[in-house]
């Protein structure tokens, strides 16, 4: 076990211009579970690999304990690349499906049946070592893939999308299971996803990339509470953050016809508006002309509570984000027993504890 | 959803395959028993419009990719098998939705190594195997494709006249780039030796492998081939047109490590003249029967060997590679076999086979340009072989007039 230090860890692809990961600074914890999140191209593959050593690190330094590894053999690492595609031999025992990396390895046999049991034990599959694996269910027979990888008990474990050749089902069983093993085990775990929500569930820590810089490194909470800018915000989550641009001055912002007060940077950083962001949990819905005006365009019934998109009557008033140029809805989640009806208009404010103020030029948290 | 098919050159009758039907359930008269090789998915052979498919029940977004990667694999002219179309908007008779389906075309002659080692091998073939997958994993690092999941599963070996040809089958995990790095490399090469070991003990667990042969002795062997075949292989270098003896060094380098020329390809620009040479893994007995289907001549192993060398050679530096190869030979048996074993006066006639007095005019020429380092016309070659070296040997025609069995090869190197 061990900890991992990425610093200042670049990577230029031959024949491009820019960096796909650009100076990046992680230090991960003995014993964390670390998940690399982002859209697609943002550099997390990039920089998995790189600790992998399958990647060349052309500025910047990669660290496992305290060996500067950045220019190691990926089998000089003790890292272990989970579920690369791990082929079942029929004709083998479950126990020698687990062990038998080992016995190449020239471990000796007392120590190898040692480790298995162990793992095993770990995995639920003790009554099962002495079967062939044509006897396993398909959980089961994950489970002794993950057990190959236990085995060998590297210091770290690399995963990257492991669960996406998954049906949907077994994707969030798997998703559980590799949660609570690492955390049984205590190996220091680096984790890839496109999901913010398999982050958000697996993951200690998160550290969220973009266009292979990274935006914040923070646990699950952190993020979602305090996203360090626009970026952040509009990505974990789901349904989204609302963000809206709104007009500023010393009084604060201008939600509609409601003041909301906002930080004094937010008055002192010299522009005109700000961008308010608001979680669909955290609105206040009114229907007597004080917010935001909203038609209601869509309804979503969740039975407690529902989901109710609408757009804002204003014209000149949008919402941040969204990758396509379609105009973004703003959600609110209401009780289930007062469910606006659709085509009504309502008025929207942000409750005053839970609103998140950024600066539209520079994306920061303000 | 419609079921819809993704091909280059779509055959209508692969739309009355049962595609509502799970793979795994399909009816045993439309599926062709042929060997295959472990894996993870169901895959399954079926006999259509005359040929045979192996079709691969996986997700959609893995089997295009796998597709498109194939596809390119085959355009950089890899051994790679065939890809065919995608089968994706499955729906099957409950109204589930159903795993799209990878084709590919079923590499004829091809078997998979289970097949292979069950059966009785020669001996020696264990190891061939290993070699001619060596060979394709440094042409597939050479070309920038990183596997990712290299083993004997996931390669189709192909025995044709002698040689064994490896194919790659599974491309799902692979990537192209423009070059490999050094621990992309390392990492499919540590991928291929658990893989091999892991295979081999299976078999071994199976009461299924022949050859009392330690699994991970075999497996080391893929690490120390590949590596002997990449340095040879990626020690490019350029000579002047004074040095087209360095072609002969470096067939010759390659047949020390027991890897034979497939292609060799000599190209002219202002940079100098540069070779690149193809390997391949042959049989024993491979090249006599080849020099005698293209030329007649009927003449021991590794002679064999060196004239197809020279053949080779002759068709690079003529630069007619694409040619009927019977063509080629025949020019060559008159304009350079024939003009050096004409070379040797009457008198001296009785002392070797034509043959191998070719044979060792060529290793003579090499002696010489080496220790000259730069080319000799074959003319003072065969000159001074005939003038120093051929005086000295005994009269070979009459022994071997008394008996053609028991004589050793005389390499004589
Ligand atoms: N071999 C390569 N050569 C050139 N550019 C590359 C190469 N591999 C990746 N890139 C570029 O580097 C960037 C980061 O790629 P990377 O694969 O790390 O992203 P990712 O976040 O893992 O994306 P995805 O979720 O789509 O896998 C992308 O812009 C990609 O186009
Ligand atoms: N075109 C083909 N010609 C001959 N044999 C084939 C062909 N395609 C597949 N096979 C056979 O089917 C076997 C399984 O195919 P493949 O390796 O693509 O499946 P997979 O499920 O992706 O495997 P893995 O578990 O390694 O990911 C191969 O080992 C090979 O023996
Ligand atoms: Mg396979
Ligand atoms: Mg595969």
């Amino acid at each position: 076990m061990a900890t991992v230090k990425f610093d200042e860890a670049t990577r230029i692809y031959p024949g491009n211009d820019t960096p796909s990961v650009d100076k990046l600074n992680i230090d991960i914890q003995d014993g964390e579970f670390l998940v690399l999140v982002g859209p697609s191209g943002c550099g997390k593959s990039t920089s998995l690999r790189m600790l992998a050593g399958l990647e060349e690190v052309n500025g910047g330094k990669i660290w496992i304990g305290d060996r500067d590894v950045t220019d190691l053999s990926p089998k000089d690492r003790d890292v272990a690349m989970v579920f690369q595609n791990y082929a079942l031999y029929p004709h083998m025992t479950v126990a020698d499906n687990m062990g038998f990396a080992l016995k190449i390895a020239g471990v000796d046999k007392g120590e190898i049946r040692k480790r298995v049991e162990e793992a095993a034990k770990i995995l639920d599959l003790t009554q099962y070592l002495e079967r062939k694996p044509k006897a396993l269910s398909g959980g089961q027979r994950q489970r002794v893939a993950m057990g190959r990888a236990i085995v060998r008990s590297p210091q770290v474990f690399l995963m990257d999308e492991p669960l996406s050749n998954l049906d949907a089902k077994l994707r969030v069983q798997t998703r559980t299971q590799i949660a609570s093993l690492q955390r049984r085990l205590g190996v220091t775990t680096v984790y890839v996803t496109h999901d913010q929500v398999e982050a958000m569930t697996m993951g200690d820590r998160i550290a969220l990339l973009k266009d292979g810089v990274l935006q914040q490194c923070a646990t699950p909470r952190e993020m979602y509470d305090n996203p360090a800018n626009l970026f952040v915000a509009g990505f974990i989550g789901s349904p989204a953050m609302n963000l809206v641009t709104v007009p500023a001055s010393s009084d604060g912002a201008k939600f509609g016809n409601h003041t909301v007060t906002i930080p004094r940077e937010g008055v002192e950083h010299g522009g005109s508006h700000v961008v308010v962001g608001v979680r669909p949990e955290d609105v206040e819905i009114t229907t007597n002309n004080d917010g935001l005006e909203l038609t209601i365009d869509v309804v979503e019934e969740l039975g407690a509570d529902a989901y109710v998109y609408g757009t804002p009557t204003d014209g000149d008033i949008s919402l941040v984000g969204g990758d396509d140029n379609l105009a973004k809805p703003f959600i609110a989640r209401v009780d289930g027993r007062s469910v606006p009806p659709k085509g009504s208009k309502v008025y929207v404010y942000p409750k005053a504890q839970h609103m998140h103020v950024f600066d539209p030029e520079s994306g920061k948290r303000l | 959803m419609a079921l819809e098919l993704t091909a280059a050159r779509p055959d209508p009758a692969l739309l009355d395959l049962p595609w509502r039907i799970p793979l795994e359930e399909w009816p045993e008269d439309i599926l062709a028993a042929l060997p295959r090789g472990i894996s993870r998915h169901v895959v399954r052979f079926v006999r259509l419009s005359g040929r045979v498919l192996a079709i691969k029940e996986i997700k959609d977004d893995i089997a295009r990719r796998e597709y498109e990667m194939l596809r390119n694999l085959r355009r950089l002219h890899l051994p790679s098998v065939e890809p065919f179309a995608v089968v994706s908007g499955r729906v099957g008779l409950d109204g589930e939705p159903l795993d799209a389906c990878l084709v590919t075309r079923h590499l004829q002659y091809s078997l998979p190594y289970r097949a292979l080692y069950s059966q009785s091998l020669r001996k020696g073939t264990a190891t061939r195997l290993i070699d001619a997958l060596a060979v394709l994993l440094v042409r597939l690092h050479l070309t920038g494709f990183w596997w990712g999941d290299v083993s004997l599963s996931n390669t189709l070996f192909r025995r044709d006249a002698g040689a064994f040809a490896a194919y790659l089958v599974d491309a799902e995990t692979g990537e192209l780039r423009n070059r490999l790095s050094d621990g992309q490399r390392e990492h499919d090469l540590e991928i291929a030796r658990v893989n091999i070991a892991g295979e081999l003990m299976d078999l071994d667990a199976g009461g299924l492998l022949q050859e009392e042969r330690d699994p991970v002795d075999v497996s080391e062997r893929i690490v120390t081939r590949y590596r002997e075949l990449w340095a040879e292989l990626t020690n490019a270098e350029t000579i002047d047109d004074t040095e087209r003896w360095r072609v002969d060094d470096r067939i010759r380098r390659l047949n020390k490590l027991g890897f034979d020329v497939d292609e060799l390809e000599i190209t002219t620009d202002i940079d100098g003249t540069s070779i690149r040479l193809q390997p391949k893994v042959v049989d024993s007995g491979h090249h006599s029967r080849r020099l005698l289907r293209l030329t007649g001549l009927d003449v021991r192993e590794n002679q064999a060997r060196r004239l197809l060398n020279d053949l080779e050679v002759y068709s690079a530096a003529t630069g007619r590679q694409g040619e009927d190869e019977e063509i080629i030979a025949h020019d060559w048996l008159a304009q350079v076999y024939e003009p050096v074993t004409r070379g040797v006066p009457r008198d001296l006639v009785a002392k070797l086979e034509p043959a191998e007095v070719f044979h060792e005019v060529l290793e003579h020429r090499w002696y010489m340009a080496e220790r000259a380092q730069h080319d000799v016309p074959i003319r003072e070659v065969v000159d001074d072989y005939v003038a120093n070296v051929l005086p000295g040997k005994p009269d070979e025609r009459a022994v071997l007039g008394v008996d053609t069995e028991e004589l050793p090869v005389i390499a004589d190197r």
